[in-house]
């Protein structure tokens, strides 16, 4: 700083100049002071709220883990890392129920994810097109997903019924199978499971699909018509990549969300037939808040939480900027790698 | 007084620390019953929580008893909060450690253990005696039932088991006037119910509730066992068990019900005039009595070698409290002292009366439970191990709704889980004997 500013007030000779020098030299850091307390003060409001509801109680959970916690007992000993590496070898009684939950999970996620990016596209392409009615059709598919999961669950439970249920009985009189166990007996518990889900939140990633496709230039179309693109390229073309920037953000919520599975389940198949369709969190529940093994709970929840986060980064790393120098990404996301 | 917002704000950190710091007498609840409670209540005057779960048909009938207590005297009132019972427990738990615990509750038997382990209510050995209560009013098996580690905690208020529900028009559709009473008579019912071509199966099985109480109570008619006494194995895997269980997924291969029935859908479509049989518990009377259908109830019939069947029984309890308040507590003995002597009342509720008089009064002899307490010799409850409620929740509702269901075998599903439930219940022992 001192040469050039030197170099600028000889360059300019005069005594105002040296003046602003002066001036300017002890205000600089009390500013950046300033900013950095007001920055604080703008954030405090949210940065309370999180420590206290979010970094404490993970600080808490981290310590739980580590004890034989049951918050009825006086005492609560530490057993180090006991609680996990029962879960991961296998030893301890809550293993096998905990990874066949975070098999359960997995298959509803990998079963419901991908419809859920795909459907509400189409049904958001459809509702971008101009036609009569176009705003009843919109509400339509949004109204599920203003319902809470109590209601949509017990709601289907009953119309799934395989006995006394109204889809089984009208798949009988149009003379098909009337004994479908929907709920009672795989594969048909995760179809229904998925299938509510999906026709549960399809409107939710249909509004942001639709927002975003609102946004897209309609030049952009017509110059691709122009250059003689048929409609499948338009899509791959211009379309998709209009839509990258919430596909991140539709790909992420989707995902947490189908990872996050539990009231569904717990209403509407019980976690039936057996153990099946208990996922991670309904296993993590009925561990930590029926059975008061918080300390195993938590252990699970950490568990959970690593393979949450490396699903995650998949998803950034996947939707992460493309520029167009290649060489210089791939460096740069080398480098990345290596510090991490 | 003038206020400024300093001021204000100063005075509201000061009530606010100086609640928490009241909050807490002392650091875990205390067990106290108080002085002893002589005759009538004489304090001053004082408003106790009472907690129960009793949302479903029974409801009405203790909210009278809770007003017919509040009119009956002028110093107490009892003011009620009744939460379902599948939550009650996890959050009384959860009132009593916070120092927010209600006075008086009711619960269900096997909970006791759990609950007196978990220190959330109290031994209430000497307010047997003041409340005027001994064992000859009641019957054996529910007395003792209120006991756990040696001292009482829980004041035996009714019974309520399993029951066989029958549909009489259906019966009588294939010539049965009589509900059968073992189970090669069932058997044969059922056949001729099938043969004479009802619309529905007669008999459906459910794969989850109430399929686990089906299941204790044919085990312990096959002689088993579910839990050691000591709570230290699962034994529901014995040949009485498998026993048990095979004959259950048996009826859905007779024909004799459906497969895949979801629970309670075999207790609808009872109620839809669709079913002939069905086991539930008697807390279903008042609400099959609100509907069209003639129906009739009797006590389950014995499939195995001896009558027995799964019941379970509401006790009253004392709750531990941070800050045990002499009052609160006799106001309280006086509320259990009111609900024991007028227990007679409670058969509106489509509750069994656990004391032996109120089973005398006319008004429960023509209860329809008056036919299952006829049972009563037979009743079986579940032993006081603490927290056995929660393994049986995660082992054998499972094992049995996997037969039901088809997809394992009996012998192999009961074995799996009463492995894992014996891990869990021997963990349970080492974790509330430190």
């Amino acid at each position: 700083m001192s040469e050039t500013g030197l170099r600028t007030a000889t360059g300019a000779g005069a005594a105002a100049g040296d003046a602003d020098q002066v001036k300017a030299e002890p205000r600089a850091p009390s500013t950046a002071g300033n900013n950095n307390r007001d920055g604080w003060l703008f954030m405090a409001p949210y940065l309370v709220l999180f420590g206290v509801f979010v970094i404490l109680p993970t600080l808490f959970g981290l310590w739980i883990s580590l004890h034989d916690y049951d918050y009825t007992l006086a005492e609560k000993p530490f057993v180090g890392l006991d609680n996990f590496t029962g879960l991961l070898s296998g030893d301890s009684p809550f293993a096998t129920p905990f990874w066949d939950g975070m098999q359960a999970t997995a298959i509803f996620t990998l079963g419901s994810v991908p419809l859920l990016l795909v459907l509400p596209l189409l049904v958001a392409m459809a509702m971008n097109l101009k036609f009569r009615g176009r705003n009843f059709f919109r509400a339509m598919y949004f109204a599920p997903y203003v319902l809470g999961v109590a209601v949509i669950a017990v709601l289907w439970r009953y119309l799934l019924d395989t006995n006394i249920g109204l889809v089984n009985h009208y798949l009988d009189l149009v003379g098909l199978s009337a004994v479908t166990p929907w709920l009672t007996q795989l594969p048909w518990a995760w179809i229904s499971l998925i299938g509510v889900t999906i026709w549960w939140t399809l409107g939710f990633n249909t509004v942001i699909y639709l927002a975003a496709l609102q946004d897209i230039s309609p030049e952009l179309y017509e110059a691709a018509k122009m250059d003689g693109a048929t409609a499948m390229q338009r899509f791959t073309n211009v379309t998709l990549p209009g839509l990258r920037p919430v596909l991140l953000f539709v790909t992420s919520v989707t995902i947490i969300a189908s990872v996050n599975m539990f009231g569904q389940a717990y209403l509407m198949t019980q976690g039936g037939p057996g153990q099946e369709t208990r996922t991670a969190i309904y296993q993590i529940a009925e561990t930590g808040l029926t059975s008061f093994n918080s300390g195993v709970a938590s252990a699970m929840s950490l568990i959970f939480s690593v393979f949450l986060s490396a699903v995650s980064l998949a998803v950034f790393f996947l939707f992460r900027e493309r520029t167009p120098n290649r060489s210089k990404q791939t460096a740069l996301t080398n480098q990345k790698g290596g510090a991490a | 007084m003038d206020l400024t917002r300093r001021g204000f704000l100063a005075l509201t950190a000061a009530a606010g620390a100086g609640a928490a710091l009241g909050g807490c007498g002392s650091a875990t609840p205390v067990a106290s019953t108080g002085p002893v409670l002589s005759g009538a209540y004489t304090g001053p005057p004082v408003t106790i929580q009472y907690w129960n779960g009793f949302t479903g048909g029974d409801g009405p009938a203790m909210r009278q008893l809770v007003d017919d207590f509040n009119a009956s005297q002028d110093l107490i009132t009892v003011r009620m909060n009744v939460v379902q019972w599948a939550q009650y427990y996890q959050r009384v738990i959860a009132a009593v450690h916070a120092g927010k615990g209600p006075d008086v509750g009711a619960m269900h038997v096997e909970q006791l253990a759990t609950q007196a382990a978990r220190q959330t209510i109290t031994p209430i050995e000497e307010v047997v005696t003041e409340i005027g209560l001994d064992e000859t009013q009641y019957p054996a098996d529910v007395w003792e039932a209120g006991m756990y580690n040696g001292s009482r905690y829980g004041i035996p208020f009714d019974v309520h088991s399993l029951g066989s529900y029958a549909n009489n028009a259906l019966l009588e559709r294939a010539g049965i006037t009589a509900q059968a009473t073992t189970g090669d008579e069932l058997e044969e019912q059922l056949a001729a119910m099938v043969e004479a071509g009802l619309e529905a199966p007669p008999f459906w099985m459910p794969n989850r509730w109430p399929s686990h109480l089906m299941f204790l109570s044919l085990l312990w008619q096959f002689g088993g066992e579910p839990y050691a006494e000591d709570g230290s194995a699962a034994t529901f895997d014995s040949d009485a068990g498998v026993q048990a269980l095979t004959w259950m997924a048996s009826q859905v291969d007779k024909g004799f019900s459906p497969p895949n029935v979801a629970p309670d859908s075999q207790y609808t479509a009872f109620k839809n005039n669709e079913v002939a049989y069905t086991w539930d518990g008697i807390w279903q009377i008042n609400d099959l009595q609100a509907t069209e259908l003639d129906w009739s109830l009797a006590p389950v019939p014995t499939i195995g070698t001896e009558p027995a069947v799964w019941a379970n029984s509401h006790q009253l309890v004392m709750f531990k409290s941070r800050q045990p308040d002499d009052n609160k507590l006799m106001a309280g003995k006086a509320f259990v002292q009111f609900l024991t002597e007028n227990s007679a009342a409670w058969a509106a509720a489509g509750m069994i009366p656990a004391r032996s008089d109120a089973r005398e009064t006319p008004e429960f002899r023509d209860s329809p439970q008056a036919a299952v307490a006829e049972a009563i010799p037979s009743m079986r409850f579940l032993p006081t191990v603490a927290a056995v409620g929660e393994v049986q929740a995660q082992t054998l509702e499972t094992a049995v709704g996997e037969a039901i269901l088809g997809i394992a075998d009996p012998a192999a599903a009961l074995a799996e889980q009463a492995e894992r439930a014996t891990a869990l219940m021997v963990g349970n022992l080492r974790k509330f004997e430190r």
